[in-house]
């Protein structure tokens, strides 16, 4: 149990999600207690044992032959994901000391934290692939690895608090719920559980929108504005197209990934009309309509060279959030460096009273 | 924070009382204090426990999936062990 702050699945915006999350960790302990009859045994052929297990649905876990491929891209994924999250507490760190009450800025310090929390999680997962975490602070410190690209906008009002919340913690719910399933045994716990704790952030953004819109005009306007500068860069967080998406096709064999960019995509745009709706809020896109036949939404595409230009650095805050990244481990160094001479010094007290 | 001045630790919380320890996770920490307050910041964020135990990583000996059918044959054929094994005659009580 993670507290009782979870409303049952059922109960407002997010909560099919969560639903899944609980159905997915019951679906790995399922897996976990069905024993794999016949099949290559994990000493003879790995390759063809590796290739069984993930066909079983069961998990791989870190001391299992793996493709090096495999290896490689978790922990290409898992980094990045890591990295995102770190990254991600600046744009909301932002606004904790302008918070508009005492109430909003303890439920964003806590949200901050989580994000933190999530990092070192997804770190940890990686570490199992055998990279280490001193490796995976360099390659991003030096920008040889990415974070989300969402990250590299600019939080100008409160109401962008409200909506990062909704649609970006949105839509990395709907990309990280389907993770929970994924074949790499500690990512996927490790996804449980950040998706658990990202279902807070979600309503937590919404009930910032939800607040502002049923405010005064003014409030009403700053929330609008927020979602009308926020909206296409959620969309792009799903990733290019399907047709040029490149690590696409190998990842679904190995069932890291479980759905395609354009198909999360549009659950994620089917998903925020009727919360849309609900906030009284507009979404920015006058193409946007029921489809019949299809049932599901036309939308817009986000502007995918946008996105590209994002990725290669070019984003409005692509070297802020990089300095500031460089800035607070340099400044932290002496932190560190404190805490592991007080180690050694308690070590040496041991070995002489010993 | 290199890995040397920071080693890794293993991370075993118990849920409520009555409940054993399991493992949760894992982190860096330079002594084992401080991973046991990492822990607490890291894992029980949400009242998931009332107990930790931090283990270095290093001490930790592992079987490996890899070797699983040989290091665990000794148990395959021993079905006797367990009480299903047994046929109890018709009528039998308290057994």
């Amino acid at each position: 149990m993670y507290g009782n702050d979870f409303a049952p699945p059922e109960d407002g915006p997010g909560g099919g999600l969560l639903g899944e999350v609980e159905a997915a960790e019951a679906a790995l302990r399922e897996a976990a207690a069905r024993a794999r009859r016949g099949g290559p045994a994990p000493d003879e052929d790995f390759a063809a044992y590796f290739a069984d297990v993930i066909d079983a649905d069961q998990k791989i876990e870190p001391r299992d032959w793996m493709p090096e491929a495999y290896r490689k891209t978790l922990i290409r994924q898992i980094a990045q994901h890591a990295h995102s999250e770190i990254i991600g507490m600046q744009p909301e760190g932002n606004w904790i000391s302008r918070a508009p009450s005492l109430k909003r800025k303890a439920i964003l310090l806590a949200k901050v934290q989580d994000e933190a929390g999530h990092g070192l999680y997804l770190y940890a997962a990686a570490e199992t692939l055998g990279v280490s975490r001193d490796e995976l602070v360099e390659l991003l410190i030096d920008g040889r690895q990415k974070y989300s690209s969402i990250f590299n906008y600019p939080t100008l009002t409160w109401a962008d608090v409200g909506a990062i919340g909704w649609l970006v913690d949105g839509a990395a719910i709907v990309n990280q719920v389907p993770l929970c399933r994924c074949s790499y045994g500690p990512y996927a716990r490790a996804m449980i559980r950040v998706c658990k704790e990202e279902s807070f952030h979600q309503r937590q953004g919404y009930e910032i929108l939800h607040t502002l819109a049923h405010g005064t005009p003014e409030q009403k306007a700053m929330a609008q504005d927020a979602v009308d500068r926020w909206w296409y860069p959620s969309l792009a967080m799903f990733g290019p197209p399907d047709g040029d998406s490149t690590h696409s096709a190998q990842s679904m064999a190995w069932k890291i990934k479980r759905f395609s960019n354009d198909e999360l995509r549009q659950r994620f745009v089917d998903m925020c009309v009727q919360q849309a709706e609900i906030l009284g809020l507009t979404i920015p896109d006058p193409d946007l309509r029921w489809n019949e036949q299809r049932q599901a939404h036309d939308y817009t595409q986000p502007d995918y060279d946008e996105l590209m230009q994002v990725i290669k650095g070019n984003g409005p805050c692509n070297r802020e959030r990089m300095e500031h990244r460089r800035r607070a481990h340099s400044d932290g160094a002496w932190v560190r460096e404190a805490a592991a001479a007080y180690a050694a010094k308690q070590r040496n007290k041991e070995k002489v009273a010993a | 924070m290199s890995t040397d001045h920071s080693p890794l630790w293993e991370v075993f919380v118990r849920a409520r009382r009555g409940l054993s320890h399991t493992h949760v996770g894992s982190l860096h920490a330079p002594d084992a204090e401080l991973a046991l307050r990492n822990a607490r910041d890291l894992y029980t964020r949400r009242q998931e426990g009332v107990s930790i135990w931090v283990v270095p990583a290093s001490a930790i000996t592992a079987s490996s999936p890899d070797e699983k059918d040989a290091f665990f044959d000794p148990a395959a054929d021993k079905v006797y062990r367990h009480p299903t094994f047994y046929e109890v005659p018709d009528g039998v009580a308290h057994l």
